[in-house]
């Protein structure tokens, strides 16, 4: 077991068990710190994946922008620190169920393909390529725009529904 | 290739079974939320997986492109999606999503 295994071990321990603390605290400004653990955990997986300006992206939109705006939706909507009488709904055990087994399944498929993987190495400039590209027209320019787009309408959406009449 | 690539495919699938599971099985409409985003998490792990292991050689950027059309996609979805929370919170103060069921046939 090399550095980056470890590394990965980690990460994913911190990303996963975050996530299970989401789905299980009872209290939901909780369960938002843990929703920042389990993002703070897939940035260590981006890191490792060689994607630096995707884990900035990560940690800036994510734990910065995403989870203000949950917990700033909790502290609206209830009270701070109340925990839930009864977090989970009737069909919890169902949920549980489909979930284990769709882990089952994609289990299966995943180990049994073989995937192509190669041995490249990523080139060094990635961060620049990966900047010309989003606004070069014979590549992501019409997606850049489209993105750029459906944030407005987003932005412009979310004030309309949320404003007081 | 120090991590093989069925390491993060498991990590993933795991992230988007326990996503699934929350959104599922919480009552209350900000939990369903955090699901909701627990499991677009783990759709891009998913795709700069197979970025760094199957699309670095050719040298192209689409999985990572990719991946930041996702991100944006999700803050979109979090910000319409709590906006719809909190309206709906001043009109019938309640979050939990068993309670509004005004639209239910």
């Amino acid at each position: 077991m090399n550095f980056p295994q470890v590394v990965f071990i980690i990460a994913s321990a911190i990303a996963l068990g975050g996530a299970v603390g989401v789905v299980t605290t009872r209290n939901l400004f909780r369960a938002a710190l843990f929703l920042v653990l389990s993002f703070v955990g897939v940035v260590g997986l981006f890191v490792l994946l060689e994607a630096e300006l995707l884990a900035m992206i990560q940690l800036l939109v994510y734990v910065g922008a995403i989870s203000i705006l949950i917990i700033f939706a909790i502290m609206l909507s209830q009270r701070l620190m109340s925990s839930e009488f009864r977090a989970q709904n009737e069909q919890w055990l169902m949920a549980l169920v489909t979930a284990v087994i769709l882990f089952g399944l994609l289990l299966v498929v995943l180990l049994r393909v073989n995937w192509p993987t190669s041995p490249a190495e990523v080139p060094s400039d990635a961060i620049s390529l990966l900047g010309q590209a989003l606004v070069s027209p014979d590549q992501f320019v019409l997606v850049f725009e489209v993105a750029s787009v459906l944030l407005l309408v987003a932005l412009v959406g979310a004030v309309i529904i949320a404003r007081e009449r | 290739m120090q991590v093989p690539l069925s390491w993060y495919l498991v990590v993933a699938a795991a992230l988007f079974c326990i996503g699934l599971y929350g959104a599922l099985s919480r009552r209350n409409a900000i939990a369903v939320l955090m699901g909701v985003e627990l499991m677009l998490n783990s759709v891009n792990v998913n795709l700069l997986a197979f970025w760094r292991h199957v699309e670095a050689v050719a040298g192209t950027l689409s999985g990572q492109v990719f991946a930041i059309i996702v991100i944006t996609v999700a803050a979109a979805e979090a910000a319409v999606g709590l906006a719809l929370v909190i309206a709906v919170y001043r009109n019938r103060r309640t979050v939990d999503v068993e309670d509004v069921d005004l639209m239910k046939f």
